[in-house]
């Protein structure tokens, strides 16, 4: 076997496939990895606070053994303070607490608001991912319009979305429909970037295999371009699902929508003097949503692409 | 190898300049070719002497400059939409996220045909490529020359009168070259399909074909046609026939005479040529 004779069709696409095929670890050795660094990072932020934290104590006893121990950090940073950086148990506790007096508890409101923002998200994710493959195969097609139009695309992703958001809630109201299309908003960008490269990815001889077989333009957009695009739409999918979530909780902000994510962050910012966790934990859903939504966009991946690519390990 | 005659290309004056200006290289220069139906035609040459460009004047991959090409009486550009010829490249070229089957499939589905019509047809071209037990499999589980079999299987899906091979087994080992000339032999006796087939490669042109087209380069043209008259069928036995080392020797000379009469006072031109033709296929 010789490389040309196995070169794929897409003709730059090592890079993506990289990415696209998971590198050759077991799920056990996978979720280890993941353990492990997450382990790490919650060590080395209490060995932070343990250094330059605040200072605390231990005054009582211990099955009938009295413990009066008292820690002075050797350094302080006003950032590795309580109210900057919570105890990793504080935050974890912050779940269990309730959410208001008799309440339910912090977790269960936070699952109601992830659910809430994810609704969001996920439409404008659709929307967005409808429009920045429809605004690719546009300017694929019509080379004239892409000369006209790129430089707007990109220019409206360098205004801040947080101007963007008043003006969509006045427009449209302040619903989660309007919210669902600031997301859209922060989508589609990344589609029609991965869409114009990927439908030209493919083999230039494999456009000429479809010439010689009379293809109409139509017939190689549907055999050729658009699967060839494939791994770069995957790509640029990954990114938007986490755009969107973002989109979505920014979006929440000027339409003062309680119900979700953002709602819960203006909030625990109010009362962050007296519990600053409950900002903590609040980011901590809004960081899963996201970690869950990508999860999501690879599973979808994996099933349209079973077979298609040599498996890592193989 | 029928004695019908009737013409399946003709080409008559046919020029190709690639660029304009200064800067301008003539890849072919008033080329003149009859291929009659059922013949199997080499085309052989030193890189740059512009053989694959002929080849793509043929299947109307790149218009020519000047000159007439035409393919079954028509011109190359309607033999083309008419899906009159079936292409191989040097790379298989395979879809990678379809499997062998419905690679094979490919120009019957762009071509309309029903689905149980495209589903037989592909089996009977894979079982004539002897893949019939990989229908099922994905490009990269098969080998190199598995999957240019593959290549060839889906140039023959439609069953194309004429079929143009550009230096197909180019990327594959002397070994599995020669095997895949056999088979190559073997599908021709078969099909009684008109071949023209671009190589690099002596011993395959002879081995393969009833004429041998050489070509020179700068500018490309054809010094000379040699008729191969090995029996047919070609098989093991024809490499050790004395009358194919004769005729190696003749190819081999043919080529050799260009390269000692003048072509080498521009030494080194050649290298350009061949990265234009290149460049030129890839846009």
């Amino acid at each position: 076997m010789t490389p040309a004779a196995v070169r794929p069709l897409g003709a730059s696409t090592r890079v993506v496939r990289r990415s696209a095929s998971r590198p050759g670890l077991s799920p056990r050795a996978r979720a280890l990895a993941v353990t492990g660094v997450v382990a790490t990072f919650f060590v080395l932020w209490e060995v932070l606070k343990w250094l330059a934290g605040d200072p605390w104590r231990i005054h009582g006893s211990l099955l009938g053994v009295r413990v009066d121990y008292e820690h002075l950090p050797p350094f302080a940073l006003s950032i590795a303070g309580d109210l900057a950086l919570p105890h990793v148990w504080s935050i974890v506790g912050a779940f269990f607490e309730p959410a208001q007096r008799y309440g339910p508890p912090v977790w269960e409101v936070l699952i109601g608001a992830s659910l809430y923002t994810f609704r969001e998200a996920f439409v404008g994710f659709v929307l967005g991912a409808v429009l920045g493959l429809a605004l690719g195969i546009v300017f694929v097609r019509v080379r004239l319009l892409e000369r006209a139009f790129v430089p707007y695309v990109v220019a409206s992703q360098t205004i801040p979305l947080i101007t963007i958001a008043p003006i969509v809630v006045i427009y449209l109201g302040a619903s989660w429909t309007s919210v669902a299309m600031i997301a859209a908003y922060l989508t589609f960008f990344p589609v029609t970037v991965a869409a114009l490269r990927g439908l030209r990815a493919a083999d230039p001889r494999a456009f000429e295999l479809l010439r010689s077989a009379a293809a109409s333009e139509t017939q190689v957009f549907w055999k050729l371009r658009l699967p060839a695009s494939v791994p770069y739409l995957f790509s640029a999918l990954r990114i938007s699902a986490s755009a969107s979530v973002v989109g979505a909780i920014i979006g929440e902000l000027p339409s003062g929508i309680p119900d979700g994510l953002g709602g819960q962050i203006l909030q625990d910012v109010q009362y962050y003097i007296t519990g600053p966790e409950r900002l903590w934990a609040t980011l901590v859903a809004a960081a899963l949503l996201g970690i869950l939504f990508v999860g999501l966009v690879r599973v979808a991946e994996t099933v349209l692409t079973t077979g298609r690519y040599r498996p890592a390990n193989a | 190898m029928t004695d019908d005659a009737r013409p399946v290309v003709e080409i008559a004056g046919a020029t190709k300049v690639f660029g304009t200006g200064p800067t301008a290289v003539t890849a072919l220069e008033s080329i003149d070719l009859a291929i009659r139906a059922g013949e199997f035609v080499s085309l052989i040459g030193p890189s740059g002497c512009g053989k694959s460009t002929l080849l793509r004047l043929i299947g109307d991959l790149t218009p020519a400059t000047a000159g007439s090409v035409r393919v079954n009486g028509k011109p190359a550009d309607e033999a083309r939409r008419g899906r009159e010829y079936g292409i191989v490249f040097q790379a298989p070229v395979l879809f990678e996220w379809r499997t062998v089957d419905r690679n094979v499939e490919l120009p019957l589905e762009i071509s309309g045909h029903p689905r149980a019509e495209r589903r037989a047809r592909a089996l009977e071209m894979l079982n004539l490529v002897e893949l019939g037990d990989f229908a099922r499999a994905y490009p990269w589980q098969l080998s190199g020359g598995m999957q240019q079999r593959v290549a060839i299987a889906r140039a023959l899906a439609t069953d194309p009168e004429l079929l143009l091979m550009d230096e197909p087994f180019g990327a594959l080992d002397e070994m599995t070259r020669e095997r895949m000339n056999n088979e190559v032999m073997a599908i021709w006796r078969r099909t009684k399909t008109t071949v023209v087939f671009v190589t690099h490669s002596i011993p395959e042109a002879v081995f393969l074909s009833t004429r041998v087209v050489v070509m020179s380069a700068r500018p490309g043209r054809i010094t000379k046609v040699i008729d191969v008259d090995l029996p047919q069928p070609r098989t093991f036995e024809t490499r050790e026939h004395p009358r194919y080392f004769d005729l190696v020797t003749a190819v081999r000379e043919a080529l050799r005479q260009r390269e000692t009469d003048g072509s080498l006072v521009e030494g080194g031109r050649g290298g350009d040529v061949a990265a234009r033709i290149r460049a030129e296929g890839y846009t």
